[in-house]
């Protein structure tokens, strides 16, 4: 009983290795095929399309709520010492550095990357990845690296629009609905703020997080079963482990980017 | 290896893990003609195919295509080999993203530098061959599962292909669609002056097109011969075949043990 | 969908999401406070900076005139080396005067420069020699609990 179960956890890790293995190796053939890519712009456009256009709606609202939700909780904890004229560098420090790439990547995987993992599992199951490679074209080539640069290229654009609007909705709690004053809430928040620090390195983790999500929902669609039941595994296996992989990458890269000086 | 033979197939064993699916197979499909493939569900015909296609590798034996042995051509050569292939899948396997218009004419984008007036002709003219001009602007979805036949057979001759294969090509179609593809399959093959392997267990239809058959049966070639001489054949694989008769050589019951002992019944 | 429209709202898109990043920087950040190609180099040492962190900013009469870009301790002189970069629209005499002060009572801490009235300006490179420590509170505590002690005897 024992051994069988050691046994049993043995060939779950080995597996999940071998996953590790075959994933980097499809990593690098997409890096490796992206010249189709860059040089015809448009396939990539129609799946910046897809997967960036169609979120706009879900990230700007959710980053209008979460915005809000920023002004409200940070006033009512700054108000106690008396240092509600820092809600705006709260505001926009917590979303530049954390929630905006962190919110919007996991909505982006699970609004887009499992449409993805969906759509190249089924493509798979229904034989149209291999008409494909029998057609002399290389369905990385062709299907898979558009996909990853569209995914590249829209998380970290969704990102920014998601601080944004978050700002706006700490802007629209904190100064138009409680009162705090806008001056200080403005004057604050760029005197808290730092471009390179803040910013930039907020656009870098997304950008990580744009690459890790879509190599995810594309590997798994392209490893997936060509079954009903092994498509719909692996939409939720890209959803469950791009989110683990986005939060966990965002402990590492922040223990890299905001160590104290 | 005379210089009318397209596809030469010999000794081939291929088999997933331990178990063999072909056992030295051999094949020869000549230039021009029409051969059927048959055999029961699961008897390796379509691992033939991948084989002649270079998707996978036999364990032994070889599969020449004009000449030149498949497994050991490296990826450029295997492609520019596949450009002059042509695969009819199971269900069509037309790309559901694309229009109608867009799956023809998608190797002829990516395979040539045509002008997309040219590109249009030839699509129409494509489509024109399969009965189906006027449906360029539908989405597969829209499409009768006869049509999607037709309609992806119009793909798969789009760049006219020396070697078309088909991939049970009759599977789900009703009466009238499955007699229009058959037909379809013999005359596009005699216009093209291409080479096709019909991959099927539609005895009744294919006897009525192709020039010449293989059975296939425990991964080797049970009966081989003309449509008459199938019709005539005594083997009692073959007539079981042909009268889609229950138990013969080829055995209703899955082998295993004794159906007495799984019941725990005592003689 | 034709390509055009479809063309026309990833443009959409993507414009958005610049001009998002640009509201970030320019509105949200601090990078039109950035002056990074006209700047001149000064060094100045503390005996204790306090709570100073690089890139706080440098400030006379109260206005922005650069930030702190490196903050090191000298082995030699057992000092805080505090590395600024000011604008090179400002210039400032020799004797100017360094101080680390606090903006309000538990707000960030900067470097106020005071001019001092001396005809010759500080050049790159150079270092300002007058400098004040940042108050610490606990010796602020100590320094009131001591005068109290001598008042009372």
């Amino acid at each position: 009983m024992i051994i069988e179960n050691l046994r049993s956890i043995g060939h779950r890790i080995v597996n999940a290795v071998w996953r590790i293995g075959y994933a980097s190796r499809f990593f690098m053939l997409i890096l490796l095929y992206s010249g189709v890519s860059f040089r015809r712009f448009h396939l990539i456009i129609k799946e910046i399309f897809s997967s960036g256009v169609m979120s706009l709606i879900i990230i700007l609202v959710a980053g209008l709520f979460v915005g809000m939700v920023l002004g409200l909780q940070g006033y009512e904890t700054l108000k106690r010492y008396g240092a509600e004229s820092a809600l705006g560098s709260l505001v926009a420090l917590s979303l530049v550095r954390e929630l905006g790439p962190v919110l919007a990547a996991l909505l982006f995987a699970s609004r887009a990357g499992s449409a993805m993992t969906a759509e190249i599992g089924l493509m798979k199951a229904t034989d149209q990845i291999s008409a494909m490679a029998l057609m002399a074209i290389n369905p990385i080539a062709r299907l898979v690296a558009p996909r990853f640069w569209a995914g590249v290229i829209s998380v970290p654009l969704l990102a920014a629009l998601f601080s944004v609007m978050g700002v706006f909705g700490g802007y629209l709690v904190g100064v138009v609905l409680i009162g705090v004053d806008q001056g200080s809430f403005w004057s604050q928040m760029q005197s808290g703020v730092d471009f390179r620090y803040d910013i930039v390195n907020g656009m870098i983790k997304s950008a990580v997080f744009g690459v890790v999500v879509t190599v995810i929902a594309l590997f798994e669609g392209y490893v997936a079963p060509p079954t009903a039941e092994g498509v719909s595994g692996a939409t939720t296996r890209t959803v469950v482990q791009s989110s683990l992989a986005i939060l966990f990458l965002d402990f590492i890269l922040t223990a890299f980017m905001f160590q104290g000086e | 290896m005379s210089s009318q033979t397209l596809v030469e197939i010999r000794d081939v064993n291929f088999g997933y893990d331990s178990r063999l699916i072909l056992k030295g197979a051999n094949l020869t499909f000549p230039k021009g003609k029409v051969i059927a493939v048959m055999g029961g569900s699961g008897s390796g015909k379509t691992t033939l195919l991948q084989l002649i296609a270079g998707a996978l590798k036999p364990s032994s034996g070889y599969v020449k295509v004009d000449g030149q042995v498949i497994h050991k051509l490296d990826h450029k050569d295997l492609f520019r080999m596949r450009r002059r292939m042509g695969m009819l899948f199971q269900f069509g396997a037309l790309f559901t993203d694309l229009s109608v218009y867009d799956n023809v004419a998608f190797q002829m984008r990516e395979h040539t530098d045509l002008p997309e007036e040219i590109i249009r002709d030839l699509v129409l003219m494509k489509l024109h061959a399969v009965g189906l001009r006027g449906t360029e602007h539908l989405m597969p979805v829209e499409l009768s599962g006869g049509m999607a036949r037709r309609v992806a057979l119009a793909r798969t001759i789009a760049l006219d292909p020396t070697l078309i294969m088909y991939d049970e090509p009759f599977t789900g179609l009703d009466p009238i669609s499955l007699s229009v593809v058959a037909n379809l399959i013999r005359r596009l093959n005699d216009a093209l002056g291409a080479t096709s392997v019909v991959v099927t267990h539609d005895v009744r239809e294919s006897l009525k097109i192709v020039d010449y058959i293989y059975f296939i049966a425990d991964g080797v070639v049970a009966a081989e011969g003309t449509p008459d001489e199938i019709r005539a054949s005594d083997k009692p694989f073959v007539h079981q075949f042909m009268h889609g008769e229950m138990d013969g050589p080829v055995p209703f019951h899955f082998p295993t043990g004794d159906y007495r002992q799984d019941l725990n019944l005592r003689p | 969908m034709t390509r055009t429209t479809l063309d026309l709202w990833v443009g959409i898109f993507v414009v958005a999401g610049f001009a998002a990043l640009t509201v970030l920087a320019l509105k949200v950040g601090n990078l039109s406070t950035y002056n990074t190609s006209e700047t001149y180099q000064l060094q100045a040492y503390f005996s204790n900076i306090g709570g100073l962190k690089s890139q706080a900013s440098i400030k006379s009469s109260g206005v922005l005139i650069g930030r702190v870009s490196q903050i090191s301790l000298d082995s030699e002189r057992f000092e805080a080396k505090v590395t600024m970069l000011i604008d090179k629209r400002y210039q400032f005499p020799k004797d100017t005067f360094a101080n680390i002060l606090t903006s309000g009572l538990l707000g960030e801490q900067y470097i106020g420069l005071m001019p001092g009235g001396d005809e010759k300006f500080l050049k790159a490179g150079d270092e300002i020699k007058k400098t004040q420590s940042a108050m610490v509170l606990e010796d602020l505590i100590g320094k009131f609990l001591y005068s109290k002690a001598e008042d009372s005897n």
